[in-house]
């Protein structure tokens, strides 16, 4: 089965990067036990890294969870997408709605029929989550075994990580336009204002950018 | 309560909440053309600033340092197509060995 095959090679894959998080997230300071509720309870990566990173650059929780929602929007709207799919009631609702994450939709609209659909979502769904969290707590219990993390390339994990996620979204001139300016206008601001300021900053320069078609 | 504790339970609380609002609202709020289009960026942006500041930043200071050679390593490999972990993994390895040799 396509489908099956298609969602387990997706788990696998994610699901390794979980390991990158979980490393992060003890080399900035979190404990094994917080590290693995965030996989477990906030389940969405670029989200998850948000809070390891603004955290790590000294920002307040409050930044670090704006950051982290605001990042965390696409979901909401996978889900609108997903919903006349699923037509999911009562619990599997909340735990539909736990599992919608980029990998679970994009397998799901990627299949034609919609039983092929709903199959796709639950498969990579659940397949991630098992394997996201196991390798966060590979890779939690991992950097805990190791001392400084910036001697083992830690500190360059956190970019490297968030640099893979962007990536593939910079598919056109306005993509790499605003995120010129990002890097500017957080940099900028980054000795002038609180850590994890700078950050938030810039999804005003995407409603800026955005505005106009 | 820490520092840790409130991002923890408060960003798991509000990505589970947007996650339920959104397969449980009318078909109808899916929207406007404009917030569809901002939406697509948000990311971008953020994402963005994130690797400027967990790679140049050191609190409220800018610095150039062994990270930013860990993510030239990166950005080099994802123009190869390489594979997600494999750009992680030399990320952190350039890194490293700058780190210990610089």
């Amino acid at each position: 089965m396509s489908v099956k095959r298609d969602s387990f090679s997706v788990s696998l894959t994610v699901g390794a990067y979980g390991s990158a998080f979980g490393a992060a997230a003890v080399a900035a300071n979190f404990s094994v036990l917080q590290t693995c509720l965030l996989s477990l309870l906030l389940f969405s990566g670029a989200s998850q890294f948000a809070v390891v990173g603004v955290i790590a650059a000294g920002g307040t929780p409050i930044s670090a969870i704006a950051t982290s929602t605001l990042l965390g929007t696409r979901n909401g709207l996978y889900g609108l997408r997903l919903a006349p799919i699923l037509k999911l009631h009562g619990w599997r609702r909340f735990l539909g709605a736990h599992l919608t994450i980029d990998e679970s939709t994009g397998v799901a609209l990627a299949q034609n029929k919609d039983d092929d659909m709903r199959r796709g979502f639950w498969y990579t769904g659940v397949g991630v989550f098992i394997f996201w969290n196991l390798f966060t707590l590979a890779g939690a219990l991992g950097a805990q075994a190791i001392g400084d993390p910036a001697a083992w390339g830690l500190d360059a994990a956190v970019p490297a990580a968030f640099l893979g996620l962007l990536w593939p979204r910079l598919t056109d001139r306005k993509a790499w336009v605003l995120a010129g300016f990002a890097i500017l206008l957080a940099l900028s601001l980054t000795p002038l204002v609180p850590a994890g300021v700078p950050i938030i900053s810039c999804a005003l320069l995407a409603v800026i950018i955005g505005w106009r078609r | 309560m820490s520092t840790f504790w409130i991002a923890v339970i408060g960003s798991s609380a509000l990505a589970f909440t947007t996650k339920f609002l959104g397969a449980s609202v009318p078909q109808s709020a899916l929207g406007h053309p404009r917030a569809l289009r901002i939406n697509n960026l948000v990311p971008i942006a953020l994402l963005t600033a994130l690797v400027a500041v967990s790679t140049f930043a050191d609190k409220s200071r800018l610095v150039l340092d062994n990270r930013a050679l860990g993510i030239s390593v990166a950005v080099v490999l994802l123009i190869a197509k390489a594979p997600f972990p494999l750009v992680v993994v030399g990320a952190a390895l350039t890194s490293a060995l700058a780190y210990r040799y610089f």
